[in-house]
Parts: structure tokens; C-alpha cells; sequence
């Protein structure tokens, strides 16, 4: 069998050095865990799968591969991870008894069968599309599509403009009562003011932080009787459970409850308390003018860098004025 | 190196796609797998328009690619309507028919 077309040997290091990757990317899919890495990856994936593409001689295809799958689907699907993806979590139970090693086992049976089939057939002695793209590709494929080709052409313009309509139908929301526009919004909240009388129907929600030692966005608020305020903290940190730290949250609340309950607060600590306490206020200021804060030691301090330095050292002096 | 080598690229990536679309429980991840069956029939298709000298194999894997794109456009549009009725984009909670 002759051989009439020659891969190169730059064809075969771009294919070696991108095939590895291609299946590693591919296999986040089976492996990683959160839905935006999967993305990432996948969108690797088809960046690589364009460069084959143009290595196959398909450069118009190659083109088109990144403008449409890396360019538009997949940042669609960032776009709809953004919407519903930060929580979606995904049970592991399995519904089907056995389902998920009969799909690896399945999984496997089909890459061996692929492979065998693809190797062992006999395939005529490759071409090449020199000749057929001889007017350079673009113009080749140009002529089937709008040769042979008009008629499915056509129909997929009918296509798109169905998904286009259909995606609009599927995401519209029926309104179902009638419009709130900001009138009738301010309304609402005085009325709601007007009978409970309580403040929280006309104020917004509190944000986070506590302003006596971090006010980073996953220290919850603190309520004026001392309970932490879950609304404060963004459902997002929230969900990924890197809401501040149960102690650090438990040690302001002491703290408030403390100051809450009416006397000056050193009167009720005793005097080894206070030494304490001031001890750790120097350790605070000393530390925080490392470059880590006084959470450095805890683990998941490191989480939160955008942490202000200063709202570790101010907060005992303010502190100190309450005192 | 021949042209086969990415006819089993091809393969390989079509039974990772295959195996993630049973496996995976998240709507969108198995999504993503269907996307990476069509990106590996297309490979196979292209791969065969080179080996066979012609051009009909790229325009059907063009042909794909349209249909992929307005198919990704509504199946997300179906997750996100799902999402927001249900509260969930797992593939095991929408079964309101079974049940």
C-alpha cells in the first residue's frame, strides 16, 4: 500500500503533545467537582480539538470550532453555572443499584471496542484534501454548502431561529401578579412598618462584618442582642460553608452579649481575664503589622487575604473607648 | 503516527463523553458530556474528510456544529427553567412524571 499522504513530523508532536492533554481535560468531566472547573477544562478541550482541526487541513473548521464551542457555548454555560451551578451539589447515592460501575465497566467496553475497530480496519491509502482544497479551504467548503448543501442550509436557518424563539419561550416567567414597580414597593414596606411596627420592614439588610474586629464578607453581622444575623453573609459563602468560623462568630457574640448586658465590661471580667486580653491585644498589634493578621495560625484565615490588617488593630482601641 | 492515531482520539473522547452522561448527576455536567460526544464524532468526521480527500465530511461537521449550538440553547434553557421551578438542576429531581 503506498502511502499518499505523508503526516508530518511536526503533525505528530502536535498531536502527541495535545491528545494527553485532551483526554486529561476530558476527564475532569469524570472527575472534578465543581461545574465551573469542568467548564474551563472542557473549554481547553475544544481550543485543542480546534488546533487538530486545522492540522487536519480543516482550517475553516478550526475557526469555526473556537468561535462557536469555546467562544459561545461553553461561556454559555458559565453563564448558566453563574445562574444555578454555585449550589449544585451532587448527591452521591445512586438511584440504580450498580448503575455507576455499570456505566465505567460500559465506558470502558466502548473505548475497547472503538479502538479495536478503528485499528484493525482497513482503511483505503489517505488522500489528503490537497486537491480538494486546492482554492484554499474556506472557498472548498463554501461551494458544497452552498452546492449540494443549500437545501439543509436553509433549513438551518428555520433551526436556529426555532432555538432562538424556544430559549426566549422557556426562560420567560409569567407574571402572575401585578407589577411592582418602586411605588408600590415603598409601600408595601411602610404598610408592613405601620403594623409590626419593628424597623427591619423599612431598613435593608444588614451587610456583613462586625466592625469591632473583621469586616470581611464572611463574618456574619451581629444582631444588637449579641445572635449572629445568617442574612448578613451571602448565600454563595454560605452554601461553600466558608462562613467565618464558629469560635471567632461565638467570640463576638460573647463579647456583645457582654457589653449588651449593661455594666462596664471589664467590671464583671475578673483580673486574669484582663491580662489575657491585653496580652492578646499587644500579640494583635505585633502581628498585624506582619503580613499576616491575627487569624495567620487558623487555617482557613488564609481564605480570606482581602482581610483588612487594620480592622484587626483598630477594634481593641475602640474597644478600649467603651470601656 | 497515521491518521488512525485520531480516530481513536476520537473514540476515547466519545466514551468519556458517553460515560459522563450516565455517571454525573448535575444536569449541566452531563450536558457537557453530550457536547464532548459531538466534538468527537466531529473530530472522526474531519479525520475522514482528510483521508478520503474530501470535503463533505467538514461540511457535515459544520452541519453538527450548528445543530450543537442551537441544541446547547434550548437544553440550558430547559436547566434554568427546571432550576427555577424546582430549586434544583440535578438530574434525579426532576422526575415529576415517575412519580
Amino acid at each position: 500500500m503506498t502511502e499518499q499522504l505523508v503526516l508530518s513530523t511536526g503533525e505528530a508532536v502536535l498531536f502527541w503533545v495535545l491528545a494527553p492533554l485532551m483526554v486529561l481535560g476530558a476527564l475532569a468531566l469524570l472527575f472534578a467537582r465543581r461545574p465551573v472547573h469542568i467548564a474551563v477544562s472542557i473549554a481547553g478541550v475544544m481550543v485543542a480539538l480546534a488546533v487538530l482541526y486545522i492540522a487536519l487541513e480543516a482550517p475553516f473548521l478550526g475557526v469555526a470550532q473556537v468561535v462557536v464551542y469555546t467562544g459561545a457555548v461553553m461561556m454559555l454555560f458559565l453563564f448558566v453555572i453563574m445562574l444555578v451551578g454555585v449550589d449544585s451539589t451532587e448527591s452521591l447515592t445512586e438511584t440504580l443499584a450498580g448503575q455507576r460501575w455499570i456505566a465505567i465497566v460500559g465506558g470502558l467496553g466502548l473505548v475497547a471496542l472503538t479502538i479495536a475497530i478503528v485499528t484493525r480496519a482497513t482503511f483505503a491509502s489517505p488522500v489528503g484534501l490537497e486537491a480538494a482544497n486546492a482554492d484554499t479551504n474556506p472557498v472548498g467548503v463554501a461551494r458544497l454548502i452552498f452546492g449540494d448543501y443549500v437545501f439543509p442550509f436553509e433549513l438551518t436557518a428555520a433551526l436556529l431561529i426555532t432555538a432562538a424563539l424556544g430559549a426566549l419561550v422557556l426562560s420567560h416567567r409569567r407574571r402572575l401578579g401585578p407589577k411592582r414597580g418602586q411605588r408600590e414597593t415603598v409601600e408595601k414596606k411602610l404598610a408592613t412598618f405601620a403594623e409590626s411596627g419593628s424597623a427591619t420592614a423599612v431598613v435593608s439588610a444588614p451587610g456583613p462584618g462586625v466592625y469591632a474586629r473583621t469586616n470581611s464578607a464572611d463574618m456574619p453581622a451581629l444582631a444588637a442582642s449579641g445572635e449572629t444575623l445568617d442574612a448578613s453573609v451571602t448565600t454563595v459563602l454560605r452554601v461553600r460553608g466558608q462562613v467565618l468560623r464558629d469560635e471567632e462568630a461565638a467570640a463576638q457574640t460573647g463579647r456583645v452579649a457582654m457589653i449588651a448586658s449593661g455594666a462596664p465590661v471589664f467590671d464583671t471580667t475578673d483580673e486574669a481575664q484582663l491580662e489575657d486580653e491585653t496580652s492578646e491585644i499587644e500579640a494583635t498589634a505585633t502581628e498585624s503589622e506582619g503580613a499576616e493578621g491575627a487569624e495567620g495560625a487558623d487555617p482557613a484565615g488564609s481564605d480570606h487575604a482581602d482581610r483588612d490588617d487594620a480592622g484587626d488593630s483598630s477594634p481593641e482601641t475602640d474597644e478600649g473607648d467603651e470601656r | 503516527m497515521t491518521l488512525v492515531h485520531y480516530l481513536v482520539l476520537s473514540g476515547i473522547l466519545f466514551s468519556i463523553g458517553a460515560v459522563t452522561v450516565l455517571v454525573r448527576r448535575n444536569a449541566l455536567v452531563a450536558f457537557m458530556g453530550v457536547e464532548l460526544m459531538l466534538n468527537a464524532a466531529n473530530l472522526m468526521l474531519v479525520t475522514f474528510a482528510r483521508m478520503h480527500g474530501d470535503l463533505h465530511g467538514q461540511v457535515i461537521a459544520f452541519f453538527v456544529m450548528v445543530v450543537a449550538a442551537a441544541e446547547v440553547v434550548i437544553g440550558l434553557a430547559i436547566i434554568v427553567s427546571i432550576h427555577r421551578t424546582r430549586g434544583s438542576a440535578s438530574l434525579d429531581d426532576a422526575n415529576l412524571l415517575k412519580n
